[in-house]
């Protein structure tokens, strides 16, 4: 079947198209060339003066696992629901459910979202979760750099082709796109009594740093070629003067590819009267000189929200601030751990202001959205939902204006981003939230408009409040099928999930066998993600790509 | 006859997978590791092939027809037992979504007793591979855990080699209120368990005994419900000398009013030993009936636990209104569904409401329900996931035989479609 969508202004910085007005095809939900004259025009779309963009994608949002559901269940005051579903849309208005985070995502544009944390042993959970989020695709990370079996090698000075083999492994066990580091060793430490943990900290009983943890993982994501860089949750996340942290790190990655996860976190310097204060421009220096670098930001926005994170020691370090006054701790299967901590991020406060004020600073001084990510770190910056309002902030200078004069003055006094005049275009934000993402991501059949792409495609009015622009696409196509009309889902449908196909020495498999017999109360054969869907199976669930050289921005951006 | 080996269980929790099983036919026979929950669950009989109307065999599609009619003209209609696999909660709840039914998990009332401490005060807590690798000290609360789980001593506290621990035979077992019903807990060495008893519904007052003096608070009584206060002090001393110690308790076996303030009570005990200078971690058990299947598989499905309503059109939770009994006794709902894949003697509430059974071929009833409709057992008759106690963990459980018995998601679906086309 064929389909048109006819005179629209196309953003697609793949093909550096800036808002050409263009005609655009597909067949049987894959784009294609202009078909031949006399072609049959199946259905027609007129969006002529309309914004039409690939869908977007979202590199790092928690959105299934172990840690999001016990969100789910500590916290069901904050989630009531008032709102009937229509017959037909079961559980599409229930809360924090996984049917309203595809239909939410969907509404505003986006096709395909990542899940950055799959503990291992937690992975078949995470699937069944992702399973039941109907309409966009999904994949996961798989976190490793806590767990026994890795550190155990380590210690033992394995090769670096066994952990090679054993990444490569996991990530197809796990049915996994991609490689997580959290932390690196910290988690582990905390089972030890540790209750901080730093790049050149060891973990106890095993003699390995946290940097040696981070640096064999790194090169293992390089040697197997994980399209995707191995993507980092540093050390010392949320304390003061923990600027210089994220710069070791970059330092630490040795000029091969790495992605540093929601940085803003990270942005932070001890200079002040209260000892906290802004290092976006030190951050960013550092992101200038290090091209084998990206980043996402993970900006903060206030309201209530909840923390959720494989990072325990910086979960446990701030259980006093839960807001309500509830958390929940967790060990996991000597592979991680976890910690959930309600968060309310006001705008009176001196800290969450500052916060707030370093995100937007380094989304605006790094100038290269080729490397730089669109985060919340969804919801521990603040929920996926909120991203129209932060569209908003990047692409309207009096706006943030507007926002700062709410804001703890004193932190707004400490921030030059009053002086940072820059708006984000629609191409800067489509590169961002589509063209780069899927690049990093490996995901070549998206994030652009080209031919052989699948038909990921979001169109909206152009509005002068963005946000109002994109809260609700006027129409968002997934593999062509028309699923969100004027901002209203039409039918749910079945996602896929995306994975990677690395190879690996099959004696892994072996060893990693004799060490569940010695360890572990659960069969190797029986730990393996399969038969998670009652609509789809296994085979029209996952979805392999391919293994390939790791993005390197320095080179992807045409600029 | 065929040996179907590594075959994992859904009927105790802790994610025993080394079952050997003799398929002969339709007949089970477990040879290997089984256990006293574990052999009868696996070797129950299938007696019923087909399902009824009114006590009279029918096609599945005339029973599956006649639910639908039962459930069309409902007000209040509530789906009780809820013991099923992933899949089988998946179709319950989109069951109970075209309907506007409540959704009430059999062994809810006990697991509220944790609901209700981890929603108002939240928990630190551990998974079974971490006892098995790092517990040095487990004290084990109102509960008879080798009954409850008859092999967990021998995977989880005395396994031949641990991570961290040199010999696991020295492991401190500690028993407050109730008395182990056998020798399970004794290591290999010898080591036995101390015990100190209590009646059950005085662990409240021992309990927050206890935590005071974690917390270095001073007791006055030399006694607390016939325990010594000095051997309350030896648990403390023990939990705060440990390097990783673990509490453990049965929700459902504190069967008191308020029971989750004891909960709550451990689980901030828990935390006031991470507070000096140590690990320690709670550890509630379950994941017996398909509890922790339900409340996963609700809580992403909703956001709420498995005592959840949608007779708005959207889940509400309310852990006490929801209750299947409550609105059976109080003549709020005006049909029943029961739905129990794993245990033949878990039987729906005596009710007058019109009633539809979904259970486990094998069940025998005082009184007939409108409609009952055998299904197979998860892990037996068909493949399927079933969460372990710590929810970490998602069992796969493997088809053993080929009864013919359809799966309980299968059949909630076709009531579900039957539903839709009307």
């Amino acid at each position: 079947m064929l389909t048109r969508l006819k005179g629209g202004q196309l953003f697609d910085p793949a093909q550096g198209l800036n808002g050409t007005v263009q005609d655009l095809y597909y067949r049987d939900g894959v784009l294609i060339a202009m078909p031949d004259l006399g072609a049959v025009i199946d259905v027609d779309y007129d969006v002529s003066g309309k914004v039409v963009m690939a869908g977007a994608i979202d590199i790092h949002s928690h959105i299934a696992g172990g840690n999001v559901n016990t969100a789910r269940l500590l916290l069901p005051e904050q989630h009531r629901n008032s709102m009937a579903r229509k017959l037909g849309h079961a559980f599409s208005t229930a809360r924090w459910s996984t049917t309203e985070t595809g239909y939410r995502y969907a509404k505003m544009g986006y096709t395909t979202v990542v899940e950055p944390a799959v503990l291992p042993a937690n992975a078949l959970d995470a699937h069944l979760q992702m399973a039941d989020i109907p309409i966009i695709d999904t994949a996961g990370l798989a976190i490793l750099g806590n767990d026994d079996f890795l550190l155990r090698l380590l210690r033992a000075k394995a090769s670096q082709n066994q952990i090679n083999d054993y990444v490569a492994w996991t990530l197809q066990a796990t049915c996994c796109l991609g490689l997580k580091v959290i932390n690196a060793g910290g988690a582990n430490a905390f089972k030890s009594n540790m209750r901080s943990f730093d790049l050149d900290d060891i973990v106890p009983d095993y003699g390995v740093s946290s940097r040696h943890i981070l640096q064999t993982l790194q090169r293992a994501a390089c040697d197997i070629q994980l399209p995707h860089p191995v993507h980092v949750h540093c050390n010392n996340l949320g304390i003061a003067g923990n600027v210089d942290t994220a710069i070791a790190t970059m330092e630490a990655a040795q000029g091969l590819p790495m992605h540093l996860a929601h940085i803003q976190f990270y942005g932070y310097g001890a200079e002040g009267a209260r000892g906290f204060s802004s290092a976006a421009a030190k951050l960013i220096d550092g992101f200038n000189k290090h091209l084998n670098i990206t980043m996402d930001v993970g900006q903060i926005l206030f309201g209530q929200t909840v923390t959720i994170s494989g990072d325990v020691i910086a979960q446990y370090s701030r259980r006093n601030d839960a807001t309500p006054n509830k958390w929940v701790m967790w060990d996991a299967e000597d592979e991680g751990s976890g910690g959930v901590v309600p968060y309310r991020y006001k705008e009176k406060s001196f800290i969450n202001s500052l916060q707030w004020l370093i995100g937007l600073e380094v989304f605006l001084l790094a100038e290269d959205p080729w490397r730089l990510f669109f985060t919340t770190d969804h919801p521990n910056g603040g929920p996926f939902t909120r991203y129209p309002h932060l569209i908003r902030l990047l692409m309207d200078y009096d706006f943030r204006l507007e926002c700062m004069a709410g804001l703890n003055q004193e932190a707004v006094a400490m921030s030059l981003l009053k002086d940072l005049k820059k708006e984000f275009t629609l191409y800067e934000m489509a590169i961002m939230t589509r063209t780069a993402a899927a690049r990093m991501l490996g995901l070549h059949d998206r994030g652009h408009l080209m031919p052989g792409g699948i038909a990921d495609i979001a169109v909206y009015s152009f509005k002068d409040n963005k946000e109002e622009m994109f809260s609700a696409a006027d129409l968002v196509f997934k593999n062509g099928e028309l699923v969100v009309k004027n901002g209203i889902v039409q039918t749910p449908r079945n996602g896929t999930t995306q994975t990677i196909q690395v190879p690996f020495d099959a004696k892994i498999k072996r060893d990693i066998q004799a060490y569940y017999d010695r360890f572990y109360n659960l069969s190797l054969d029986n730990f393996k993600v399969d038969a998670i869907s009652f609509r789809q199976t296994d085979s029209e669930r996952f979805v392999r790509h391919n293994a390939g050289e790791p993005y390197f921005a320095g080179q992807a951006s045409p600029k | 006859m065929t040996e179907i080996t590594e075959v994992p269980s859904p009927f105790c929790g802790i994610g025993t997978d080394d079952l050997t099983i003799k398929v002969d036919g339709v007949l089970l026979k477990v040879i290997e590791n089984g256990c006293a929950v574990n052999t009868p669950a696996f070797e129950q009989p299938i007696t019923d092939m087909s399902a009824r109307v009114d006590g009279k065999e029918v096609s599945l599609d005339v029973a599956i027809a006649r639910a639908a009619a039962i459930l069309k003209d409902t007000s209040l209609p509530v789906i009780g037992g809820c013991a099923t696999d992933v899949n089988g909660m998946r179709g319950l709840l989109a069951l109970a979504d075209r309907c506007g039914a409540v959704v009430d998990h059999i062994n809810f009332t006990g697991a509220r007793n944790n609901f209700l401490a981890l929603q108002d005060s939240g928990w630190m807590n551990t998974t079974l591979a971490e006892v098995k690798n790092r517990c040095d000290c487990l004290l084990i609360v109102g509960t008879d855990l080798e009954a409850f789980a008859p092999r967990f001593f021998e995977h989880y506290l005395w396994n031949k080699e641990s991570m961290f621990l040199d010999d696991t035979s020295h492991r401190e077992v500690i028993y407050l209120g109730t008395a182990p019903s056998g020798d399970a807990s004794t290591s290999p060495k010898g080591k036995k368990a101390r015990v100190f008893e209590c009646a059950t519904e005085d662990l409240p007052e021992v309990v927050a005994v206890l935590r005071a003096l974690v917390k270095g608070q001073l007791i006055c009584a030399t006694a607390v419900c016939g325990i010594a206060v000095t051997d309350l002090q030896t648990i403390a001393d023990k939990l705060i000398a440990a390097k990783y110690g673990v509490v453990i308790w049965a929700a459902g076996a504190l069967a008191y009013a308020q029971a989750e303030l004891t909960v709550q009570m451990l689980s901030e005990m828990v935390k006031d030993v991470n507070n000096q200078d140590t690990r320690c971690s709670g550890l509630p058990l379950g994941g017996k009936e398909g509890d922790q299947t339900a409340n996963q598989v609700c809580g992403w499905t909703t956001g709420f636990p498995a005592r959840t309503r949608f007779s708005s059109g959207f889940p509400e939770y309310d852990p006490f209104l929801n209750d299947t009994n409550v609105l059976l006794a109080n003549g709020e709902a005006d049909a029943l569904v029961w739905v129990h894949a794993f245990n033949v003697n878990a039987l729906p509430p005596v009710t007058t409401v019109p009633t539809i059974v979904v259970g486990r071929s094998g069940m025998t009833f005082a009184t007939e329900p409108d409609v009952f409709i055998p299904v197979g057992t998860p892990g037996i008759d068909h493949v399927g996931h079933a969460y372990r106690m710590d929810n970490v963990v998602a069992i796969r459980l493997k088809k053993l035989r080929d009864s013919g018995l359809p799966s309980t998601a299968q059949v909630l679906n076709a009531i579900e479609q039957a539903l839709q086309v009307r």
